[in-house]
């Protein structure tokens, strides 16, 4: 088993903080706690790589360092990829996510790593990773990388996964068939009575949460912003042209309305399941108010509406997915020097 | 950002911090039910209310 293992500059041993600005190294064989994780893996396993990389060069150029370790994991010929443990240290945890994306996505080889609940890493990557839950204590070093290890192996050997706290990894909010003795309503009951006598249970459910988002401050003088319109609606160009998918979309487009002052039924259609688009065919300002708004450029309450809006279907689509198309679309609209969004939501 | 919905009790859920109701999920800003200047009509009002939200500092 061909190992690369990625960590930052302090774990990779060239200094703490001053040393963050350092850029990509590529080193032999195991590193730091790289050793003891060589160790863990057993017979059969090497280390064969350490990519070491400071987690400001990390954050501030990370497409740059996808890329290059990209180049270094094919190279390198690699049958799993490790980054960290990272603990609760958010730069390295963000770094470690984007790098364990990119490797599972493009060589379809097993990739893991490990955090403490609080890093802002598994915010965004615990649905597409296994995260080792690392706590926060780097003394435990040990026993993380003991958790990483036996999962890595199972990873790459294709055995059974089994549930997040068997496991010790962070919980990604997969759903998956098993068989079980009782009924729902019998074990729905066994967990009632067990609250009622205040006894411990263990819930089947868990709720999504999302974190509580800042409001960003109120656009001062509107009648000089740039307001663009943006829909989960659905609503797309006839044909449409980024094939968006009506269910669980993985992409969204950007629609030229540069001089309408209207939107009609003939040039567009609805790529969204579930809600009956007859009314928006028939007239797709009742999605994308485009109408309204012109006159509202026209009349100098708003600045400029911007010549695109931003289209993508909202349907049935895991969080790791519309989080991503989010970004994706607040980079877009800061990049035009957009000031301010109105999304219409079916 | 504003958020114009009919699903507000999902806006809520997801954090969204400014958000004005729609009309209907099948057209939020719109109202097949009525004639075409009155539906125009409430479609300037609704974007009204939603540039007033992009205005205030608070909720």
């Amino acid at each position: 088993m061909r190992v690369v293992h990625y960590l930052n500059q302090f774990f990779g041993g060239i200094g703490a903080e001053e040393q963050a600005g350092v850029g990509l190294e590529a080193r032999d064989g195991a590193v730091g706690p790289g050793k003891v994780l060589e160790q863990l893996l057993g017979e059969g396993a090497e280390i064969v790589m350490t990519l070491v990389c400071g987690d400001n060069y990390a954050v501030e150029h990370e497409e740059e360092l996808v890329n290059s370790v990209l180049k270094k994991v094919r190279e390198a010929g690699a049958d799993l990829f490790v980054a960290g443990p990272c603990f609760e240290a958010g730069r390295y945890g963000m770094a470690a996510g984007a790098l364990c994306v990119a490797v599972q996505s493009q060589f379809g080889i097993p990739v893991i790593t490990g955090m403490s609940e609080e890093n802002p890493g598994v915010d965004l990557y615990r649905d597409a990773l296994y995260i080792i839950d690392s706590g926060t204590n780097a003394a435990r070093m040990r026993d993380v990388l003991a958790k990483m290890a036996n999962l890595g192996r199972k990873l790459v050997n294709k055995n059974a996964i089994g549930l997040p706290a068997e496991e010790g990894y962070l919980r990604r909010g997969l759903l998956r068939d098993q068989v079980v003795e009782q009924t729902a309503a019998r074990r729905l009951i066994d967990m009632l009575v067990a609250k009622v006598k205040g006894e411990s249970f263990e819930s089947e459910m868990l709720p999504t949460s999302f974190e509580s988002i800042p409001m960003p401050s109120g656009i001062k003088d509107l009648s000089k912003a740039r307001v663009m319109l943006i829909t989960d609606g659905g609503l797309v160009p006839k044909g449409n042209p980024d094939k968006i998918l009506g269910t669980a979309a993985t992409r969204w487009g950007s629609y030229d309305i540069k001089g309408r002052d209207d939107l009609r039924g003939k040039d567009y259609e609805i790529s969204h399941g579930g809600y009956d688009a007859r009314f928006v065919q028939e007239d797709p300002d009742r999605l994308v108010p485009l109408d309204a708004m012109r006159e509202m450029e026209q009349r100098g309450v708003i600045g400029k509406l911007h010549d695109e809006f931003i289209s993508t279907s909202g349907r049935a689509n895991p969080l790791s997915n519309t989080r991503r198309l989010g970004r994706e679309m607040a980079e877009k609209a800061k990049r035009e020097g957009v000031d301010a969004v109105i999304l219409t939501s079916t | 950002m504003v958020q114009i919905t009919s699903a507000m009790s999902i806006a809520k859920m997801v954090g969204s911090n400014r958000i004005v109701l729609g009309n209907g999920i099948i057209h939020v800003t719109g109202d097949a039910k009525l004639a075409p200047e009155e539906e125009k009509d409430l479609r300037r009002k609704l974007v009204q209310k939603a540039l007033d939200a992009l205005q205030s500092g608070e909720k």
